[in-house]
């Protein structure tokens, strides 16, 4: 996006009817208004917590446990850009974590096919996923709610609802303990899908088609793409994401607990949205995404420190995500969305 | 003598300095029906679109509705009280729900339409649905659901339904007027059998009846006296018994005509590069078809004739169900088709519908031109923004957009640049058939000159382009050849010299049974 940036400074500056643009100033401001906020937020909490918050120890573990939010909306925006919806993603999340302690913790296989096995187990859901959405035309939410709940109740079988624990140290040091320049590696990880999200947006004419797909399907479709067989990548791609998010859940943890991978559901949905308001305006995009969980987290773990208790979290995550909603609507002109 | 079921007297409407209607008389007469013929544009639809009020005309119009003195303008809905009832179209069913519920739909709208409306006793209303069918001589299930009736079924529902609503209202003035406009156009002829014998029963239980159509022969068959709408004006008001048809399309076209259309004139020397053979699928049946190369043939028809579905299916943007396109040596199955394959084997389409169909208007011009290229022009993993932006802006050059800007998302630019645009995403493919449906609607004079201009040129370079348009003076200037289709089949072809907008007219009229 920096090079469309550029080309709209240029187009501006060589004065080419430049009259009917609008003023750069709201621009600028729309695009990194989200980074400025984030700035404002660190900048509070440092004043009023200087001792809790601003250390860090703290930072880099916002930095380094967070990204695994961070990986399941990059997942999410992926159907999201198609206009399609992907609930069941911390579900998958939270079974492949599963998988991955049961396989490897308790079951003695090597971490690396424990790994393998539960992200096949990611794309055969996002298979299941786009099967039903394209094929008897059912809306995306429909049916990744029901698959998502199937996969609950799956999890918490297979569970026998415990916490399983006793995952291999090989992923955990991969994970959370090893650290470049202080900060765990998972972020690293989240940082290398974050440019790769934004590179096939950007550069690729698949993402493109994506795009095309989700805000005018039948222009799309005259267009000669297959808006089937793209809205079936996007959702197998999203599943596929959501088991990566769970390996690096496992790696965090050490463990898998049946419950908790579906407390990251709300704040991704309101990352993805409040992302899309910023960076490329009006576009699901990995920047804006990846700020917008930082965003959010950084809001969240303040309020914490501030001596807010756990509800506070709920009704933060739930307020910014109506919030997030109303203000991607407002940057994209009140354009019908075709939920 | 009764007092007539309608009388406008005086009716204009202006919209913004266009006069619409000027000065327009119509009476149609206790207990007949009455027909309302005209071209597109002739003034009908604003005629009834006042009587539903949703347009006020312009003072000084009065209307008498069974003898009493109506208020204009009327609010929307507003002339139901006097029993008059209309059946659109699109007849305003619901398909999911069941034929009981659709009859109900405007009594549980409306407030004390229905007795306690908190605890419907279905059983009798059900039975009275069932007495009320019987009426008619309908063998209609109340119970079934609309999306399980046949077309001409949900015609005669909608109906009875209108009539059921006269019944309601009548209290206040006669026996009722049903106005059907365009109820026919999408049915089969035996099916226009079903339906003219409900509304003659209708009209024998004492109402009377508005038919507008543009079909003549319908008109005849159905209508006791019928008013012609010619630019607003009525051009005429005659007693159908007494009337042919070569009459009744004169006055609907403004001059006596010989009757007869062309028949499709002999091919040139030429070999056709394109053949269309044994077309069939939605409302079209085996239509077959050669255009050469650099020819531009014209598509029209009267609604309901299928004409404007003729780009889809060749496309394979509609299913056909069966039929072969030759394009050069190549061969293809049009009910296999698909818009990718199309594209690939050097076909185009340029839609109507613009918004929907043609351009994403929250997206950036850039965008929307180079969608269809970029796998051809660009490279696609590594597409570079400033090569698209490049193309994109020597493309609006060439096509004429204003303002050239690619980064201005589509939707800010005017109907005729967006057009600009759209052909400028397609032609960019050097095409070599190019199939558009109405091309310059919504599209401003001063840009319509450029868009026939582009068409132009595509076909000096080689393309053959099919064009599907109701503008009978637009295919008159921009076709070398005009295709004219009647209930799905081509019904008559014309070739200069006997290609005018007047000719394509008569056409479109004299050959619509």
């Amino acid at each position: 996006m920096t090079q469309n940036t550029a080309a709209a400074a240029k187009l501006v500056s060589s004065g080419k009817a430049a009259s009917t643009h609008e003023p750069r100033f709201i621009d600028m401001a729309e695009r990194y208004g989200l980074i400025v906020a984030l700035a404002i937020l660190v900048v509070v909490f440092s004043i009023l917590r200087p001792e809790t918050f601003f250390t860090w120890s703290n930072l880099s573990t916002i930095l380094g446990s967070q990204a695994v939010l961070v990986v399941i909306t990059l997942g999410l925006i992926v159907p999201l850009t198609a206009n399609d919806f992907d609930v069941s993603i911390a579900y998958v999340m939270t079974l492949s974590a599963m998988m991955v302690a049961l396989l490897n913790g308790q079951d003695g296989w090597p971490i690396g096919l424990a790994v393998l096995a539960a992200l096949a187990m990611g794309i055969a859901v996002g298979a299941v996923n786009a099967f039903f959405i394209t094929t008897f035309r059912i809306h995306s939410l429909v049916v990744t709610l029901g698959t998502g709940t199937f996969l609950h109740g799956l999890t918490l079988y297979v569970s026998d609802s415990m916490t399983i624990s006793g995952i291999s140290d090989g992923l955990m040091n991969w994970v959370i303990v090893d650290r470049l320049l202080g900060i765990p590696l998972e972020f690293y990880y989240a940082l290398l899908l974050c440019i790769l999200v934004w590179y096939v947006f950007e550069f690729t004419a698949i993402g493109r088609q994506m795009l095309f797909v989700g805000r005018g399907r039948e222009v799309a479709r005259l267009s000669g793409i297959n808006t089937d067989r793209v809205r079936r990548g996007c959702l197998v791609v999203s599943s596929f994401m959501g088991a990566l998010a769970g390996v690096l859940y496992a790696g965090t943890q050490g463990a898998a607990d049946p419950v908790s991978g579906v407390s990251y559901l709300l704040p991704a949905f309101a990352a993805a949205f409040l992302g899309s308001t910023s960076i490329t305006p009006g576009r699901f995009n990995a920047w804006g995404s990846a700020i917008a969980v930082y965003f959010l987290v950084v809001g969240i773990t303040g309020l914490v420190f501030m001596g807010g208790s756990s509800f506070v979290q709920d009704m933060f995550y739930g307020g910014a995500l109506v919030l997030a909603v109303t203000l991607s609507q407002l940057v994209r002109g009140r354009e019908e969305q075709q939920f | 003598m009764t007092a007539p079921a309608l009388e406008f007297s005086g009716l204009s409407k202006t919209f913004g300095g266009q006069q619409a209607l000027r000065a327009v008389d119509l009476t149609v007469a206790a207990g007949e029906v009455h027909g309302l013929l005209g071209q597109n544009g002739s003034g009908k639809s604003t005629l009834i679109k006042i009587l539903a009020g949703f347009h006020s005309p312009d003072p000084g119009a009065t209307l008498r509705i069974a003898g009493q003195n109506v208020t204009l303008p009327l609010p929307p809905g507003g002339v139901r009280p006097f029993g008059v009832a209309f059946v659109h179209q699109h007849l305003g069913l619901i398909p999911p729900v069941t034929v009981l519920e659709n009859l109900l739909l405007t009594r549980l709208s409306g407030r004390g339409g229905i007795a306690r409306p908190w605890a419907i006793n279905w059983a009798r209303e059900r039975s009275a649905a069932r007495r009320l069918f019987e009426r008619y001589g309908l063998d209609i299930d109340p119970n079934a659901p609309v999306a399980r009736l046949s077309s001409v079924e949900r015609a005669l529902v909608a109906i009875v339904r209108a009539v059921e609503e006269i019944g309601a209202g009548h209290t206040r003035s006669g026996q009722g007027l049903l106005v059907l406009d365009e109820p026919t156009p999408f049915l089969p002829r035996i099916d226009v059998d079903r339906l003219f014998t409900l509304v003659r029963r209708v009209v024998a239980n004492g109402a009377s009846a508005i038919f507008v159509s543009h079909d003549v022969d319908e008109v005849l068959e159905i209508t006791d006296r019928a008013t012609v709408l010619r630019d607003g004006q009525v051009a005429g008001v005659m007693t159908t018994a007494g009337a042919t048809r070569d009459t009744v399309v004169g006055m609907i076209v403004g001059r006596q005509l010989k009757p007869g259309a062309s028949r499709p004139a002999a091919t040139r020397g030429d070999p056709a590069s394109v053949t269309i053979t044994g077309l069939t699928g939605g409302h079209v049946r085996d239509i077959s078809l050669s255009l050469r190369s650099g020819e531009v043939v014209g598509l029209t028809g009267l609604l309901g004739s299928g004409y404007e579905q003729v780009p889809y299916l060749v496309y394979g943007a509609l299913q056909a169900q069966s039929g072969t396109l030759n394009l050069g040596s190549e061969r293809m199955n049009l009910a296999a088709l698909t818009p990718a394959a199309a594209i690939k084997a050097g076909l185009v389409l340029i839609p109507g519908d613009r918004p929907v169909a043609g351009g994403v208007g929250a997206l950036p011009i850039v965008d929307n031109m180079t969608l269809p290229a970029l796998a051809s022009r660009f490279r696609p993993f590594l597409l570079r923004r400033r090569a698209m932006l490049a193309s994109s802006r020597a493309l609006g050059d060439r096509f004429g957009v204003v303002p050239n800007r690619p980064l201005l998302p589509l939707a800010l630019l005017s109907g005729g640049n967006q057009q600009k645009v759209i052909l400028a995403k397609w032609l960019q493919l050097s095409p070599k058939l190019i199939l558009l449906d109405e091309p310059t609607q919504g599209v401003d004079v001063g840009a319509r000159q450029t868009v026939y201009q582009a068409i132009r040129d595509a076909a000096d370079a080689g393309a053959c382009v099919l064009c599907a348009s109701s503008d009978a003076e637009q295919l008159a200037e921009i076709c070398d050849r005009v295709v004219v289709l009647g209930r799905g089949r081509i019904a008559a072809e014309l070739t200069p010299p006997a290609l005018s907008k007047h000719a394509i007219t008569v056409c479109c009229y004299g050959l619509a049974a």
